[in-house]
């Protein structure tokens, strides 16, 4: 492979949940057809409204749901691919009955991946038992990958762990709710790290939380990353903070990747309309910008994506649209500089 | 200056505790604020500093633990704190109403949107049955619903977030209050519906002449919808001002670490700075200054005395010992 240096290559990933619909059952395409990498240490925003399928993304990379096609690979290593080929343009190779030619299906055991790929949840409310102890909580990871040889060093590397996230020994036998929501988190990122992974996904890790203590945990998401060269898949809805801890951002809009840019980039010269009108619409804290800026605030409302849109899915809100956005999905185009977007009109 | 001026709502040392098994709470220790009709009064503040206890004191609907323990509360010059059940019936949704955070629990999931928009019209008005239907409609076009009639004998679970929050909102101002509540109005929804709500509220402001106490968390919000900000820590106010005060001029070292720690385009690159340690415990209320534990420059009289408001400006307060006095010594302020 020429690409050696991506950790994570995502391409074509599809995931479509099936939902009964009278006696047929049809499938909600949550994602479809989303492709991209991340380099080891790199920080990639996931962002979009909520029901756009970014939570989807990260849960479907960790296998935690069984994709519906495309391919993950990981550290080099395919872990998943549903054997669909395309083109060079992007497009589904199919026979002459219209069906995808399928080449080889791989489907790893992600237990060993599991090491290198965690997740840190958004509610660190219900993502911690409630009827475990905190060293318990951290230490399942290592008694599920028998990263220990005896009690000792177990206690040892939670008790190291604990202090990385900025824990106290003594919160090590007490139970989750005993604690803040800024700690909860703090263990939930703990957890994470026990097993020394390579990659974390960050389901919107800070959106449950108060706005004086989210400036700490983003501050030791980079710290970590500093310290354990870890990659993490940022995903939440608040631009800041995304802006803030990513490399590079991507965009999403009901289950499509509408466009992926460097952070500084995205943020300076939006070119998606959808993006545009996001980024426009965030509320910024001062009060002299607030007074000057131009809201594009769209209309209506995210389509269902039951009824999806043909063609582009944004067409039904946006300002551009054309004929050609109703008949195709424009493919996601470099506009150079690693900018990829995905609009016909712009 | 009281007289001078006309206000629609005087809050006057307001307190306001919940009494549970674990002792007295007290939530909201004497808050004094005054709306004018047509302003925009916004209370931010981090969870358990008090922000919507001090909503619900003035509409009265805390929860059963909880009571108004001290001060007033004067709508027209009246206090509504001495008025009985059925005068706060009155006041609550014909002269003041109140929006939610959450429109999905907000909105009762058995009746039909229409049905809710209408017994919140017939509770409140002399109108009969028809004249409601009408109002209803009227109120769902007025707040940018589509299809009005058919969205009228739609569940809230039929609509969208966005949806739901509109017809909350159009509930609310059914009955033209005098003063609109929003206690984090567009927390539970997405940004650019959040665009959506915002804009709404500040069109529908302008047309019918209501004015809004804005409860939030979000400065992005605070900054782009307020006259008038109180910043609220421990159930006191901490600070408060015109936007610009508090985001250009802050005089309280917690406005002043919030603004620190919030991502904005101008500190990309750097780290940002926390406040450490982590939000006050109501039971254990410092004897000092309430943000006195979490502060870096806390001096020793800020550990044994709460600090007063006092003015740096005509429209600016602070209660901080530190910023007040450096702007004493400056020869800003007079004390």
């Amino acid at each position: 492979m020429e690409k050696q240096n991506n950790l994570l290559e995502v391409s074509h990933l599809k995931q479509y949940f099936p939902v009964r619909k009278g006696l047929h059952k049809i499938p909600l395409k949550a994602v479809d057809d989303v492709s991209f990498t991340i380099r080891p240490g790199e920080t990639l925003g996931l962002v979009g409204e909520s029901g756009c399928g970014k939570t989807t993304v990260g849960r479907t990379l960790l296998r935690l749901y069984q994709p519906t096609g495309g391919r993950i690979v990981f550290d080099n290593e395919v872990l998943y691919d549903s054997g669909e080929q395309y083109d060079e343009n992007g497009k589904l190779i199919v026979d002459a009955d219209g069906k995808p030619v399928l080449g080889k299906k791989i489907d790893k055991d992600m237990l060993p991946y599991r090491k290198q790929m965690q997740m840190v949840f958004q509610d660190p409310y219900s993502s911690l038992n409630p009827r475990m102890t905190v060293e318990d909580i951290i230490g399942e990871p290592l008694d599920v990958h028998k990263l220990y040889s005896n009690r000792k060093e177990r206690r040892e590397k939670i008790l190291s762990l604990m202090e990385t996230v900025g824990l106290n020994a003594e919160h090590a036998m007490r139970y989750a709710h005993e604690f803040s929501g800024g700690q909860r988190q703090r263990i939930g990122i703990a957890r994470a790290l026990a097993v020394n992974p390579k990659f974390i996904v960050c389901d919107e890790p800070v959106s449950a939380l108060d706005v004086s203590i989210q400036a700490q945990v983003v501050n030791m998401f980079e710290e970590l990353q500093d310290k354990l060269g870890v990659a993490y898949l940022f995903i939440a809805h608040d631009l800041l903070v995304v802006h803030h801890i990513s490399d590079r951002i991507a965009v999403m809009y009901l289950g499509k990747v509408v466009e992926i840019a460097d952070a500084d980039e995205l943020n300076a010269n939006p070119v998606h309309p959808y993006t545009l009108s996001l980024l426009s619409a965030v509320p910024i804290p001062d009060p002299e910008t607030a007074r000057k800026s131009q809201r594009i605030v769209l209309e209506g409302d995210v389509p269902s994506p039951l009824k999806m849109p043909s063609g582009c899915p944004f067409r039904t809100r946006c300002r551009y649209a054309t004929e050609q956005c109703a008949a195709e999905m424009p493919p996601l185009k470099d506009r150079g500089n690693g900018h990829f977007c995905a609009c016909w009109n712009k | 200056m009281s007289e001078k001026k006309d206000y629609i709502l005087e809050v006057k040392d307001l307190h306001t505790s919940f009494f549970t098994d674990a002792g007295e709470v007290c939530a909201v220790n004497g808050i004094s604020f005054t709306l004018e009709p047509g302003k925009t009064l916004g209370i931010v503040g981090e969870s358990g500093s008090g922000k919507s206890v001090t909503a619900y004191s003035v509409m009265q609907i805390l929860a059963e633990t909880g009571r108004i323990t001290g001060g007033e509360v004067l709508y027209k010059g009246q206090d509504i704190t001495k008025w009985d059940k059925r005068q706060m019936q009155g006041f609550r949704g014909s002269k003041c109403s109140i929006i939610f955070q959450d429109p999905m629990t907000s909105l009762n999931p058995v009746f039909s949107v229409g049905s809710q928009l209408k017994e919140a019209i017939l509770l409140h008005t002399n109108k009969n049955k028809a004249q409601a239907y009408d109002r209803a409609v009227e109120m769902l076009t007025l707040v940018g619903v589509n299809e009005p009639e058919s969205r009228m004998k739609q569940y809230p679970h039929e609509l969208s977030g966005g949806m739901r929050q509109r017809v909350m909102i159009a509930m609310a101002l059914a009955c033209e209050p005098d003063i609109l509540i929003a206690d984090e109005p567009t927390t539970a929804l997405d940004v650019t519906i959040q665009a959506q709500i915002l804009e709404l509220m500040k069109e529908l402001q302008e047309k019918l002449g209501m004015a809004i106490i804005m409860v939030t968390h979000d400065l992005g919000v605070i900054a782009s919808m307020c006259d008038e900000i109180l910043v609220m820590y421990g159930g006191r106010v901490c600070e408060r001002g015109t936007a610009d005060d508090i985001f250009y001029r802050s005089a309280h070292e917690y406005t002043k670490g919030l603004l620190r720690s919030i991502p904005k385009n101008d500190n990309l690159n750097e780290r940002l700075v926390p406040i450490g340690g982590t939000p006050i415990n109501l039971l254990q209320m410092p004897e000092g200054c309430a943000f006195c534990p979490r502060c870096e420059n806390a001096m020793k009289i800020c550990l044994t005395q709460k600090p007063e408001e006092l003015r740096v400006s005509e429209t600016h307060l602070a209660s901080c010992f530190m910023n007040v006095k450096e702007l004493m010594e400056s020869g800003e302020v007079n004390a």
